[in-house]
Parts: C-alpha cells; sequence; structure tokens
C-alpha cells in the first residue's frame, strides 16, 4: 500500500539519462530553491513557534483557545485557501501588505520571501502542536528543582525545559521541515511559479508533468531521495527514546 | 517581625491555595538543629515547601534566613527561588533524566557561575563523600531509589545552602533501604551546620531525624514540641494515632535490649545490633501486682496520664521506660486504675516489632 507508488515511480525512471536530467538547471535551481525555503521556514517556526507553544501551554490568558484554534486552521485549511488568504492580506493591496509595501518597499507576493511566508503559514502548526504537548507533559517540578539550585528562567529554559522535552521537539522539527519541503498550494497561490525564485520541487513537478515527464520523474524521485534521508536520518538519531 | 535569630530559619506566613485551602505556618529553626514538618497528605506540607522555596509567593507575614529576608509581603521583598540559598531534597528527587549524575550535582554551582572546572571539581568530591564515585556517569533513570536519594542528597549540599529543606526524602524507598538510608541521612543532617527543615508523613522518620516535630494538619502546626513531648502528651488524635506505637531505641544482644536501666526481651534470641522496637498499646496489659505467667517484659511504674477515649482508655506509664498503653475502659475500671497509681506492665516478646538495620541515635 505504502510501497506500491514509490515502486511505480522507479520503475518510470530513465536511469540513464538521469544524471543529465538532474543536471538540467530547472531541477538544481528548484532543489536550492526548496532546501533554502523549507530550512528558513524551519528556522521561522522555531523562533515564533517555540514561544507560542510555551504561551498556550504555560500561560492562562483569556483567548487561548482562540489562539489554539488560529494556530491549527493551517492543518485543516486547503493549502490554497491559505495561500490566498495571505495573498489578501499582505498582497499589494492587502491589509498589511499595503503599508508595508510602502514602508520598506518589500513585496512578499511572487518572491523567495513569499515562498518562506506560505511555507512557514503551512508548516509551523505542527511544531507548535507538538511543543506544547510535551510542555503539557513535562512535570513542572523539574523547573521548580532547576531554579532552587539557582538557575534564572533562561538558564531552566535552555538547560532543563528543552532538553527534556528534545524528542517531542526533534519530531515536530522533523515535521515541520518535511511539511515545508512538500508544500505546493499555498506557494504557488502566493509565491506562484517562477524558476529560480519561486519554483520549488512540488512547484516543479507539476510543471513538468504537463510537458516533460522524464524530468517530472527525476525531481520526484529528488524529493523522495532527500525525503527518505533526513527521516531515516532523524529518526535513527532521535526518535528512539519515543 | 524585625531581628532575626543567628543563622536560623524564622518563617511565620499565611497562604491561600484556590478558594477553600490556606495554611498558616510559623517556624523558627535555629541553625543546626533539625525541625520536622509531620502532617497527614493534604496538611499543606508540600505547599509549605514552594513557599520557603521561593516557588510559591506567600500572601502574609514573612520568611527570613541566615539574617535576611526572603519574603515579606507588606515590605514587598521576594526573592525568587534562584537566589535563594536553599538546599532542596524534593520529594521523588526530581533528579535531571538527561543529564549524567555528576551534571546533575554540578547543575547549581554551574547556574550560580561557578567554572566549568570548578563546577565539576567540587561535584566530584560530593559524590565521594556520598560514596557515589562509581556512578559519576549514569544517567539518573539508570539509579535505584537509594542512589537517586543521595545524588538528590549530593546536588542539594554542593551549593552550600543556608537551609536544607527535605519534602519526604525517604518516602520512595523500600523498607530496607530506608532504614539504611535513615542513617545516611541523619549523618548527613547532623554535619550540615545551618537549619534543616524535614517535611514528611511517616511518624517515624520525624521522631528519630528531629529535634523538634511540628505537627501539621489542615494547614496549620496543631502541636509542637520534641519528639518524646508529641510522644507522650499528643493533643489531637492525629497526634494520639501517631504516638498510638511505642518506639524504643536500643543495641541487642543475644535477644535482649537494654533500654535505658532496663533489659527488654525480644522474641528471638539471634537478634543483635541496633534495633528500632515498636510495641502497640494494646499489646500492653496492666497488672496491679507482679503478673504471673508467660510474659517476660515486666515492671513496677506509674501512672502518669488518663484519657478516657470512649470504650477505650489511654495510659501514659512512667519511669523506668514511659510508655503508651491502651486498655478497655472496662477493664481500667475493674483494676481500679487513676493517675498516680502503682502498676505493673506486661509485654509478651512476641509482641514486640523489630527492626533491623542501624536506627541512627541522635546526640542530644
Amino acid at each position: 500500500m505504502f510501497v506500491v507508488p514509490f515502486l511505480g515511480l522507479l520503475a518510470r525512471v530513465p536511469w540513464s539519462d538521469l544524471p543529465a536530467l538532474l543536471a538540467g538547471d530547472v531541477v538544481t535551481d528548484a532543489l536550492r530553491l526548496s532546501l533554502v525555503t523549507s530550512l528558513m521556514a524551519t528556522l521561522i517556526a522555531v523562533v515564533v513557534g517555540i514561544p507560542l507553544a510555551w504561551m498556550m501551554a504555560r500561560l492562562d490568558f483569556p483567548g487561548r483557545p482562540l489562539v489554539r484554534g488560529l494556530v491549527t486552521l493551517p492543518l485543516v485549511l486547503p493549502p490554497v485557501v491559505g495561500g490566498a488568504a495571505l495573498l489578501f492580506a499582505l498582497g499589494r493591496r492587502g491589509v498589511v501588505g499595503a503599508p508595508l509595501d510602502q514602508a520598506t518597499g518589500l513585496l512578499l507576493p511572487f518572491s523567495t520571501w513569499g515562498v518562506v511566508v506560505a511555507n512557514t503559514f503551512v508548516a509551523m502548526p505542527f511544531l507548535v502542536i507538538t511543543v506544547e504537548a510535551a510542555l503539557r507533559n513535562l512535570d513542572q517540578r523539574y523547573e521548580g528543582a532547576a531554579a532552587s539550585l539557582g538557575a534564572g528562567r533562561w538558564t531552566v529554559l535552555r538547560r532543563v525545559t528543552l532538553p527534556m522535552i528534545g524528542p517531542s521537539l526533534v519530531a515536530g522539527l522533523v515535521l515541520t521541515w518535511a511539511r515545508a519541503f512538500g508544500e505546493f498550494g499555498a506557494t504557488i497561490t502566493f509565491a506562484g511559479n517562477l524558476q529560480g525564485r519561486t519554483q520549488t520541487l512540488p512547484l516543479a513537478v507539476f510543471v513538468a508533468l504537463e510537458s516533460d515527464r522524464d524530468t517530472a520523474v527525476a525531481l520526484s524521485l529528488v524529493m523522495v531521495v532527500v525525503s527518505l534521508t533526513v527521516l531515516v536520518a532523524l529518526r535513527e538519531r532521535w526518535w528512539k527514546a519515543l | 517581625m524585625e531581628g532575626v535569630i543567628g543563622q536560623g530559619l524564622e518563617a511565620d506566613f499565611g497562604l491561600r491555595r484556590g478558594d477553600s485551602f490556606r495554611i498558616d505556618l510559623s517556624l523558627s529553626i535555629p541553625a543546626g538543629t533539625t525541625t520536622a514538618l509531620l502532617g497527614p497528605n493534604g496538611a499543606g506540607k508540600s505547599t509549605a515547601v514552594a513557599a520557603i522555596a521561593g516557588l510559591l509567593a506567600i500572601d502574609s507575614g514573612r520568611i527570613g534566613l541566615a539574617g535576611s529576608t526572603l519574603d515579606d509581603p507588606s515590605a514587598d521583598v521576594f526573592v525568587p527561588p534562584e537566589a535563594r540559598r536553599i538546599g532542596v531534597v524534593f520529594q521523588d528527587y526530581l533528579l535531571f533524566p538527561h543529564m549524567t549524575v555528576l551534571e546533575n550535582v554540578a547543575f547549581g554551582l554551574r547556574s550560580r557561575g561557578v567554572s566549568r572546572v570548578e563546577a565539576m571539581d567540587r561535584a566530584g568530591s560530593w559524590l565521594e563523600r556520598l560514596d557515589l564515585t562509581t556512578l559519576e556517569r549514569s544517567k539518573p533513570p539508570q539509579l535505584s531509589g537509594g542512589q537517586a536519594q543521595r545524588v538528590a542528597l549530593a546536588r542539594a549540599l554542593v551549593i552550600d545552602p543556608d537551609l536544607l529543606l527535605l519534602d519526604e526524602p525517604l518516602s520512595a524507598l523500600d523498607v530496607t533501604t530506608r532504614v539504611e538510608l535513615r542513617r545516611v541521612l541523619a549523618r548527613h543532617l547532623e554535619d550540615f551546620p545551618g537549619p534543616r527543615l524535614v517535611i514528611t508523613h511517616d511518624p517515624t522518620e520525624a521522631f528519630l531525624l528531629a529535634d523538634e516535630v511540628h505537627i501539621i494538619e489542615n494547614g496549620a502546626v496543631t502541636q509542637a514540641g520534641s519528639p518524646d513531648e508529641i510522644r507522650l502528651r499528643p493533643r489531637t488524635f492525629y497526634a494520639a494515632d501517631l504516638a498510638g506505637s511505642n518506639l524504643l531505641i536500643g543495641r541487642a544482644s543475644d535477644g535482649q535490649v537494654q533500654v535505658g536501666s532496663h533489659l527488654i526481651h525480644l522474641p528471638e534470641e539471634h537478634i543483635h545490633g541496633e534495633v528500632l522496637l515498636t510495641i502497640r498499646p494494646s499489646a500492653i496489659s496492666l497488672h496491679r501486682g507482679p503478673p504471673e505467667g508467660s510474659p517476660r517484659n515486666t515492671w513496677q511504674t506509674t501512672i502518669v496520664v488518663m484519657e478516657p477515649l470512649g470504650e477505650r482508655t489511654r495510659i501514659r506509664t512512667g519511669a523506668p521506660i514511659p510508655l503508651t498503653v491502651e486498655v478497655t475502659t472496662e477493664a481500667s475500671r475493674a483494676l481500679e486504675l487513676g493517675e498516680g497509681e502503682e502498676v505493673w506492665v506486661a509485654i509478651k516478646a512476641t509482641e514486640i516489632g523489630v527492626e533491623f538495620g542501624g536506627v541512627y541515635t541522635r546526640s542530644r
């Protein structure tokens, strides 16, 4: 069931032409762009998502259910709708986009940063949800013990809280990165499909399927290999504890 | 509230938790002495630990340690937990599972800005003192309960605290380990120069480790005094229940234990070494004259206190070995017992509970 599609893909790989296909600039541009944007999105998710997860797990503030609902919304929303929403908000005439354009001249749609924003929007909930759950399950008395030993808030977070939720944190990061790496709908809607600027691997596959089957297969193979390598490597190294 | 005494702990505070629970506590522990806070589950012991350690802020009153104020809401003083010099051994120990034993012990020093090399060095020497050197590189999940307890003790002591606070230090251990570790604990309590506070629900622990026992029930101290005072003159039902069992400490040889000037016979002849004897009050009988028959432990004494408790009467006897005795009120009437009366005590050797393994007797 899980293997059949990959076998189908392998059966279609034009092995003799593969090196030439992989060296083509459509493929290399897309791979580079995909790696850069998915990693950027993961980084932003860490910076924004972990504090957000901490707030939702530890602070009792009014409207927390609403915040949690909003954070998880991208998980259930069709990515195309997410991309459209981003366009209305951050586009040249968007609620936030127009002032941003006037103030800084920065235009997110149809730019590489737009890809990063779309990826983050879709993928960050995975990190927030896993980390929030891990923080809730963590026995907070350990943090009290650390404080009684002289550790300030930052030291407690760095040396006790984060290491203790380590396996969940890594799992969340991997899920987030994987989701960003495979992102299609929100990206194509919000950032468009320009080779070298916004055309990530999934988008390139989509285009190639229409015109050049062999390139599409080669691109798909690259995606499968990269994803599988990362997942297997990290699973071996970190998820044993789970 | 000015003028804190010396290096001790001075705590007198109130703290509300939720709508219905409130604790009011007054503790004064001079340096070099051990106080036990003894109470049933839900009495507010953990809340007291959290307040003193600074994990909960008090609502009223004051907590002072070693001459400085840690918490005083009326003066707007609150020292956060990381700035208090309190060594806490937490219930369940709470060793950090992702760090080695050595890193756990060094944690407090590292957090207080001691260099890595020096922290590891000092942590290592504490592990040596507690006989844990071979476990330096182990992770806490690999430790036995007794080892974890000693690591927790090392972690609390290495920071050279002004107060040693132990929350149920022995309750996570099985019975045999508990006896041995009580001895280790007693020795380190004795060595610690500051005030020491032991939180426990186990009367044996409290009576053996502490110079002063505070009984806490429903958030308030209902009785405070030396272990003997509490045992002999309990003032609440809970304290009376605690005092229920008579506790005698001595050294056995050939099945006999010297307690004070008196020799107690044990059920078996081959018992040697330090022992803790427990005798249920209802297992002791009183007689008007020298008892006849099998009981080998008999002596003459005086009735000091008589407390009728409905169908039963609780009696406290005096020298040579003060005991709590419980007889039916009917029997007490039939014998015409009264305070100040001379009686004979009789205890069957088989009714004496013996706990082995070196009970530590404190030098007072």
